[in-house]
């Protein structure tokens, strides 16, 4: 059995305000190492607020205020001491819409490195290399990485966004319904990669489409008006779920 | 009304009306047997046909379900369950046309009143059809409660089967000219017994629709 603290991310007694409106409410929960757990539930209901604490993308907006603990690989990342670029190097996001830099395939990919002091043109060349691979993208643009990355397709600009997270080395991957824009063919492609990243990459993931909770995680957690309502093993959630908020959700009974 | 729930209330309908037609069938299997009475035999006969059509409509109704739908928690497990018990319902229906066949072929035979009562057969009939009649309240109500009361009803099947073996074979040592009879008489007493022993499996297919608990071979 895994406890806490050999968990990647656990949040505890996590409270998230916009202003005067409580967006997250008592949230406790653990993430195991090379997981993917889907947060799932209806729009407003705090999944992507609480995803994006997880690099601290929140602490932009203005009046956004958190209490409680969120530890990723046993460190507070609210803590005072804690350097957000770092962080965010480690935890890499990719967004709903493809969203890549106006430049080729390779310097969207070699732009985390270079950003981050890497200087050394082989180094960069392998670790591209090895990102693109990654993504699963290394086969369809290896003969035209200086192209423009907006003449890729939607679904390989989405992979391309995963390759430029991939990059700098992060051990966590949020993705805010990363297929959602995408044809069924590209969400496959998507999805074949989560499963693959797994390996090596703790992976966070909000989804709005249930069969892809289903299909790519480990653990599905539903979300409710700030709340937690039930977090479990995404089979037990999908086929016996133990909260009647949660079956009326996945089922399309909600509302 | 959401369409899926709509979906299901119309694979439903047709369940329920499966369910009176075996139902039915279940009941004349057991009067025709228990008066070696060919007319009612040929009724279960001519009626098998409809069974079977509903077993085809609410399979294909249940693949449209899972096809279109992706159903999931309690929705899917209605659709699994409903796709085993609608194959369990079929086979009763087969039982229930298995023993009027055994009436027509055998016709007269030459039982005494009293081995028939000693057999029980009365009563082991009696005992189906009420956990048939349980079965169709359980799903309707979606009431564990009432599944679980099908399996006492199935111990006491079973033991009326088991005794039917002594009783039948002191009959075959005094008629040994009957052997054949009672064999057949057996084959017909044995169709009930899986009668009641699907009515279980239905009972808990039930149970793991409603509560998501699985008791197969668990000795309940």
């Amino acid at each position: 059995m895994t406890t806490p603290s050999n968990m990647c991310i656990t949040s505890r007694n996590v409270n998230f305000y916009y202003g005067n409106f409580h967006a997250l409410k008592n949230i406790d929960m653990d993430i195991a190492p090379n997981t993917v757990t889907a947060l799932i539930g209806p729009s407003g209901c705090g999944k992507s607020t609480y995803l994006r604490l997880f690099n601290r993308m929140n602490d932009l907006i203005d009046g956004a205020r958190l209490t409680g603990e969120i530890l990723i690989n046993g460190r507070n990342i609210y803590d005072a001491r804690i350097d957000v670029d770092e962080l965010r190097k480690n935890v890499g996001m990719v967004f709903q819409k493809p969203n890549p830099f106006p430049k080729s395939i390779f310097e969207n990919v070699a732009y985390g490195l270079r950003v981050n002091g890497v200087k050394d043109k082989k180094t960069i060349e392998q670790r591209v290399e090895e990102s693109l691979k990654g993504a699963a993208l290394w086969d369809e643009v290896k003969d035209k990485l200086k192209k423009s990355a907006f003449e890729l397709s939607g679904g390989q600009q989405q992979r391309l966004c995963i390759a430029r997270a991939l990059a700098i080395s992060p051990s966590v991957l949020l993705m805010d319904e990363p297929a959602s824009a995408l044809d069924p063919i590209s969400t496959l492609k998507v999805e074949e990669l989560i499963y693959e990243l797994k390996k090596d990459y703790t992976i966070v993931i909000v989804t709005h489409n249930m069969q892809q909770a289903g299909r790519i995680s480990d653990k599905t957690a539903f979300f409710y008006l700030g709340e937690l309502v039930e977090y479990d093993d995404t089979k037990k959630m999908f086929l016996n779920p133990a909260k009647p908020a949660t079956q009326n959700y996945i089922t399309g009974r909600f509302g | 009304m959401k369409q899926t729930e709509e979906e299901i209330i119309h694979i439903k309908q047709a369940v329920a009306e499966m369910w009176q037609l075996v139902e039915s069938q279940i009941h004349k299997s057991h009067q025709a047997l228990l008066k070696y009475d060919t007319m009612v035999a040929h009724e279960v006969q001519s009626r098998e046909k409809s069974v079977d059509s509903y077993e085809l409509y609410i399979d294909r109704a249940c693949e449209n379900f899972i096809a279109l739908f992706n159903p999931v928690a309690i929705d899917l497990r209605f659709v699994l369950s409903l796709m085993k018990i609608n194959n369990n319902v079929e086979r009763l229906g087969d039982f229930a046309d298995g023993i009027a066949h055994y009436v027509i072929t055998r016709q007269q035979p030459p039982f005494s009143d009293e081995l028939l009562k000693a057999l029980k057969l009365e009563q082991m009939f009696r005992e189906v059809e009420t956990m048939f009649a349980l079965c169709k309240r359980a799903l309707t109500t979606e009431d564990t409660a009432v599944a679980a009361e099908v399996f006492g009803h199935d111990h006491l099947v079973d033991e009326i089967h088991a005794n039917a073996i002594p009783v039948l074979a002191a009959y075959c040592r005094e008629h040994p000219e009957y052997t054949e009879e009672c064999f057949a008489l057996f084959g017909a007493i044995r169709r009930i017994e899986r009668m009641g022993d699907r009515c279980n499996n239905i009972a808990e297919d039930i149970i793991f629709y409603v509560d998501a608990k699985e008791i197969r071979h668990t000795g309940k």
